[in-house]
């Protein structure tokens, strides 16, 4: 263990050149880690650091003190370029108490080596059972082989504040500050966004906090890092992936977003009720699941531009709306920010279980858009584009995101908005008297619809089989022309894809395919593997509804193609199933249905983002695997 | 022009609409159903009030009243089973130009329909509701409706419904916001049409529960009340319906009621000796929520723009 305070002020600490490095704050819950982690990161972004956050976040709202279920805080990874995942294990925790921290060691968050920043108070603790905890703590971590520095947080904290749960998250922000050569009047700035309301003497309190922190850590602490920056050429916005949606949902011109409160859907509509007022619109609470949908049709059927989001339980409550919005030819864009399911599941945790679901959840031939972003500036362009495609399709469409995304942070290129994107859901122009209201064209199913106030185009929507006048009609030939023009639509959107592009070389032993979220992680561990000689390739798919062309054509090119997804499948060389009763990752099931290659997928629900190193070990197990069974 | 008289000089309209103009496809409910009376009600309240048909939105869920909207030559929402009102409350949100009739029945909104209609209540957005209400399911072939009477034989209930029915009314007073409630009968055109016309002239969420006759499955239910006039109690009062000579003819059981009295419109609710008919309660004051919803639509596409390169700014490192 090293003494905090043992090196003297006047050694000069020749910082450590590193290529990127994952910090993690970790503390009781309502201590402020999360806020401090996100401040650090948008810094590092400021500075021009490749970034990715994400949220440490307990179950509940206010878990007991110094609990392993309790942690709360952040997670880090910074880098000279750009960081798409969060990373393997950390190499610098900052713990307000010995307690949560297990809950990351638990985890796998830390390896040997990594070095702890821990609160110090502890080991006089007025209580011997925290005394003793405490000591049992340092002991086992030295087993582990962490290298331990205490703070002492709180008794510094105390010397500029008297409430220290109220500030020593600033104090610890100012010693990692000095640790990383981060410029700390950056900080002012973050901090006048957050408390731009409270005041100004609240904003100088906490630099007070941040500064003190900085120099006790310039003094006492012989640890420091250099993350190079390379200055930025464009303009950057930093958010989590749900803010993306946001923000994109408003640059879409949607205007209404109804919504029902759900975990981790909500802070998409949080921060949508606070701006969507301040560009015109607003956001609609209804009484549940099924009424935010029912509402969001009504706007859309009125000519208005809608959309709803929610996770896997709401989306379930969701699929006889969205089944009629099918039938209907109804626009609308939904965005489903998947957790752990089945039933109320894993809510704050990440999973990609919603796939088949989304493309196959109701009653009855229900063809519709689906796309999963693959990256925080996808989850921001999707927006745009899923509204245009649901216009123009005259049909729902499903952004299938995750509570990875919602959660994580990344600074992306500021997009630039145009007015062409707040253009008016349908055509201006009169409707031309005679077009019925579903004239489907006989090659593309495409259809243009009339909205109340057009002379004219009355028709009255039915979720009945109807004919091309929205007659209620149950003649067979009727209801098999109805099903096959709504069909034609995907097969007329799948016409107008791109193959999509494959990362690494063009044709090898592997290819790995992913959707969503994951995609930073594994092409990072596909990166690692390649760099060592390895032939893996890996490719993203981003349109699941109708999938996109070419895909026969790419995976000829491999000996071996598997799917990496974060849901559930019997594993490869599991014992309680054989060639005849595997079940599949969704996503490889859906590929062997469209592709009749035979797809092998690996897959995990561990209900935490699947980090390289774990995909990397994997990949590389198979290629063992493969290579001794096909040769 | 020289010489005219100023009120000559009116512009005629430049369309008319004569009660042809808002019928759809011929109606198919079974003959003496009551929804005909209604749907012919609504024709001509459209008509007396020269309502644009495209202008005009009948939004309806599932069951035999909720096939109004294909009868009306508007434009029309069939949607789904109790769903009816998220759907109206949708089109109503970001459109104050439309007129908008809300049509669902006993179980559509009273069993399956519960929820959105508790807080559609609430939300008391501008649009008139018709509850078709003939305590039976008549489309899925009789069984039992939460306003079906105790002891009535159904499919469902073979030995007779086991318990009382929910009272609509009373469940509407009880919901905070509510500001119009009514009851009419379809039988009585005259009465049914005042009611329909102070419904859609109501600044919020206008339901009347209409009972309506089903002849093919209850028909002795309905019988009684219109065999025996003196079981409606017609409420009678300036702010309320309005009554002619021949209402009051038929209905002389009758009683004063100001309809901003809510202790009493309680009372009259709960009564099950007589059916009151008339306007029980209304609320001039209750929140408007489409007023809330309709914010910011006045702003172009330039302010938008604008607006939401203020919110990437929020945003930007």
């Amino acid at each position: 263990m090293k003494e905090a305070g043992a090196t003297p002020a006047s050694d000069v600490v020749v910082p450590v050149d590193v290529k990127q490095h994952i910090v993690e704050f970790v503390s009781d819950s309502g201590e402020g880690a999360q806020t401090v982690g996100q401040i650090f990161g948008a810094v590092s972004a400021k500075m021009g650091n490749g970034a990715w956050t994400v949220e440490i976040i307990p179950a509940e709202v206010e878990p007991p003190r110094r609990s392993r279920a309790g942690a709360s805080g952040n997670r880090i990874r910074i880098g000279r370029s750009e960081i798409r995942n969060a990373g393997d294990a950390a190499d610098l925790v900052v713990a307000f108490n010995e307690q949560v921290l297990y809950s990351r060691i638990d985890v796998g968050a830390l390896r040997e080596g990594t070095i702890i920043l821990l609160e110090s108070k502890w080991a006089t603790d007025p209580r011997q059972s925290v005394r003793q905890e405490f000591a049992a703590a340092l002991e086992d971590f030295e087993q582990r082989k962490y290298q331990v520095y205490q703070l002492p947080l709180e008794a510094e904290t105390l010397k500029l504040i008297s409430d220290p749960r109220r500030g020593k998250n600033m104090w610890a922000l100012g010693v990692v500050c000095a640790i990383y050569g981060r410029d700390i009047e950056k900080i002012r700035g973050e901090l006048a966004k957050k408390f731009a309301r409270k005041g100004e003497a609240l904003i100088e309190s906490n630099m007070a906090l941040v500064r003190a922190g900085h120099s006790w850590a310039e003094e006492n602490l012989p640890l420091r890092f250099q993350v190079i920056s390379e200055p930025r050429e464009k303009p950057m916005i930093v958010v989590n992936g749900n803010q993306a949606v946001a923000l994109g949902a408003m640059a879409a011109g949607i205007e209404v977003c109804s919504m029902y409160p759900i975990t981790p859907a909500t802070s998409v509509s949080h921060y949508l009720a606070a701006a969507l007022p301040r560009v015109g619109g607003f956001v609609h609470q209804a009484e549940d699941e099924i009424s935010a949908i029912g509402f969001a049709i009504g706007c859309s059927y009125a000519g208005k531009t809608p959309m709803t989001v929610t996770s896997g339980p709401g989306m379930a409550l969701k699929t006889e709306f969205l089944a009629l919005a099918v039938m209907a030819e109804v626009p609308l864009v939904i965005v489903n920010v998947q957790r752990g399911g089945p039933s109320t599941g894993l809510p704050t945790r990440v999973e990609q279980g919603d796939l088949l679901s989304a493309l196959f959840g109701e009653p009855g031939d229900a063809p519709k858009i689906v796309m999963a972003p693959s990256t925080h500036e996808e989850c921001f362009d999707f927006m745009v584009t899923a509204r245009k495609l649901a216009e123009t399709f005259r049909t729902p469409v499903i952004v299938l995101t995750d509570a990875n995304f919602a959660t994580g942070q990344q600074p992306i290129p500021r997009p630039v908005v145009t007015e062409d994107w707040l253009a008016p859901p349908f055509d201006q122009s009169d409707w031309v008297d005679g077009v019925a209201p579903y004239d489907w064209d006989p090659v593309t199913g495409l259809s243009a619809r009339p909205i109340p106030g057009q002379l004219g185009g009355k028709y009255v929507l039915t979720g009945l089989a109807h004919d091309e006048q929205s007659h209620v009609a149950y003649e067979s030939e009727t209801n098999q022309r109805g099903m096959e023009a709504r069909s034609k639509k995907l097969a007329t959107l799948q016409r107008s894809l791109k193959p999509p592009t494959v990362h690494g070389e063009q044709e090898g032993e592997l290819l790995v395919v992913g959707w969503g979220s994951t995609r930073g992680a594994i092409e990072e561990a596909v990166d690692r593997l390649r760099e060592e000689g390895h032939k893996v390739s890996s490719v993203f798919l981003r349109f699941l509804s109708p999938m996109e062309p070419g895909l026969r054509q790419i995976f000829a090119r491999f000996r071996k193609v598997m799917t990496v997804e974060i849901n559930y499948s019997d594993d490869l060389e599991a014992a309680h199933t054989n060639e005849d009763s595997r079940r599949y990752a969704q996503l490889a099931w859906l590929l062997r249905a469209q592709t009749l290659v035979d797809v092998d997928c690996w897959s995990r629900v561990p209900g935490i983002p699947l980090a390289p190193g774990v995909i990397e070990r994997e990949l590389r197990h198979r290629l063992e695997l493969y290579a001794q069974t096909e040769r | 022009m020289y010489g005219l008289k100023q009120d000559w000089a009116l512009e005629p309209r430049l369309r008319h609409f004569v009660i042809e103009d808002y019928q759809g496809l011929t109606a198919r409910w079974c003959p003496g159903c009551g929804d005909h009376s209604v749907l012919g009600a609504v024709q001509r309240l459209c008509r007396d009030l020269q309502l644009a048909p495209e202008k005009t939105v009948v939004v309806s869920g599932i069951g035999c009243s909720s096939r109004f909207p294909h009868y009306m030559n508007t434009y029309g929402f069939h949607g789904l089973h109790g769903r009816a009102m998220p759907v109206a409350c949708g089109v109503r949100a970001r459109r104050p130009d439309l007129n908008i009739f809300t049509v669902t029945g006993d179980g559509d909104c009273c069993a399956i329909g519960t929820a959105h209609w508790i807080h559609a209540v609430r939300y008391n957005m501008k649009m008139t509701v018709l509850l078709l209400d003939n305590n039976i399911y008549g489309l899925t072939k009789m069984q039992t409706s939460p306003t079906t009477g105790r002891g009535q034989f159904s499919n469902t209930h073979p030995g007779g419904a086991p318990l009382s029915p929910l009272n609509p009314l009373s469940v509407m007073l009880g919901i905070t916001n509510c500001s119009f409630v009514a009851q009419t009968v379809d039988w009585n055109p005259g009465h049914l049409m005042a009611t329909l016309r102070k419904a859609f002239d109501h600044d919020g969420f206008a339901f009347v529960r209409i009972r309506q006759r089903c002849p093919h499955y209850m028909p002795k239910v309905w019988d009684e009340l219109i065999k025996d006039p003196s079981k409606l109690l017609l409420l009678q009062h300036p702010e309320g319906i309005p009554t002619d000579d021949a209402v009051e003819r038929v209905l002389s059981n009758r009683v004063e009621h100001d309809p901003t009295d809510y202790l009493r419109a309680h009372e009259l609710a709960a009564r099950d000796d007589v059916v009151p008919v008339g306007l029980i309660y209304k609320n001039p004051n209750a929140e408007r929520y489409d007023l809330y919803a309709q914010k910011g639509l006045e702003m172009s596409p330039e302010e938008r723009v604008a607006a939401i390169n203020r919110e990437l700014d929020r945003f930007t490192v």
